[in-house]
């Protein structure tokens, strides 16, 4: 890649700290929505069943349960309309794409929680 | 000035206002040394030679060697013609930036598109071709180029395969999302003709 534009994708990348959050994690985004003019807070909650790409293109996949329906949304890592992202609690998950959920209704679509090592 | 002489130096994606993420190509543009003015009286026509992209004296042939000392300014490898805007004035020698341009205008990007060698209709005239499977023999095939006994010739034009790429070729109406004037770097919306690294130039738009 030319490292003009190298440099141009490195510009806005989020921290470290911002975008640590793992597959199966429960998470809690917090993105701007404009709406005539005004801008507000919209929170879309659920599990991160897939991350792809690398560096600013990089996005991930949001999937939750609304009114019975499954609904997933995919968001830009480092985009700066994502004002925060809150990981409720993390899963044990054996793979990196959690598509599988995808066909499991109610109990079954649950992931088993991960305890994490207190640091 | 109309437009700038640039080098094409690949894409990437930005967020715009609403939070959308858009795709641009990034282009360094510029800054453009004016080398000669033609004018009414001498040439026939109002216009201006920018030069691009600087290369040592020892490369250059004496006539053109001459005429980059008349303008005073450094060998460009790159040249060419500009029409200016109403009354504006430059003079030779002068340098010309992405200044010119201002973010969210239209621009028509010139530029020589990756060659693709020999190629046969379906992939250079976009044909159909035939089917694939039921024993289709006619796979990607030209087909039939015409009638017979009359007019007992081809017409002329008929698409056929052939060489394609490496033609130039001007893009029309593309957004300029945003402009780094401390780098030279114009990002325009979508893509541009040309691989990565060759050379374009992006004018406002004709048609805009």
């Amino acid at each position: 890649m030319n490292p003009v534009v190298a440099k141009l994708n490195r510009e806005n990348l989020k921290s470290e700290k911002e975008t640590s959050f793992d597959i199966g994690d429960n998470v809690r985004v917090h993105c701007k929505i404009k709406e005539g003019g005004k801008e507000r807070i919209q929170i879309f909650a659920g599990y991160v069943i897939a991350r792809d790409g690398v560096g600013n293109t990089e996005t991930f996949t949001v999937r939750r349960i609304s009114h019975g329906v499954g609904v997933e949304k995919v968001f830009p890592v480092h985009s700066p309309f994502i004002e925060k992202l809150e990981v409720q609690n993390s899963s044990y998950v054996r793979r990196a794409k959690l598509y599988f959920l995808r066909d499991r209704k109610g109990k079954k679509s649950r992931l088993r929680e991960r305890i994490k090592a207190r640091k | 000035m109309q437009g700038l002489i640039g080098k094409k130096l690949g894409m990437t994606q930005i967020f715009d206002k609403d939070g959308a993420r858009i795709a641009v190509t990034v282009v360094e543009a510029g800054p453009c040394p004016v080398i000669q003015k033609k004018t009414k009286d001498v040439d026939g026509y109002e216009a201006v030679q920018l030069g691009f992209d600087e290369m040592k004296e020892s490369r250059v042939t004496k006539p053109m060697l001459g005429k980059f000392k008349k303008a005073g300014v450094a060998p460009c490898r790159f040249l060419a013609e500009f029409k200016m805007d109403e009354g504006e004035e430059v003079n030779e020698g002068d340098s010309v930036t992405t200044s010119i341009f201002e973010a969210d205008i239209f621009l028509d990007v010139v530029g020589v598109t990756k060659g693709r060698g020999f190629q046969g209709v379906v992939k250079r005239h976009n044909m159909a071709g035939g089917r694939m499977t039921h024993g289709g023999h006619s796979k990607r095939r030209v087909g039939s180029i015409g009638q017979c006994s009359y007019p007992a010739r081809v017409a002329k034009g008929q698409r056929m395969p052939g060489h394609m790429g490496a033609s130039r070729v001007s893009q029309q109406n593309l957004k300029l999302a945003e402009i780094r004037a401390e780098d030279n770097l114009l990002l325009i919306k979508g893509s541009i003709p040309g691989a990565n690294g060759s050379v374009v130039i992006v004018k406002k738009a004709l048609k805009k």
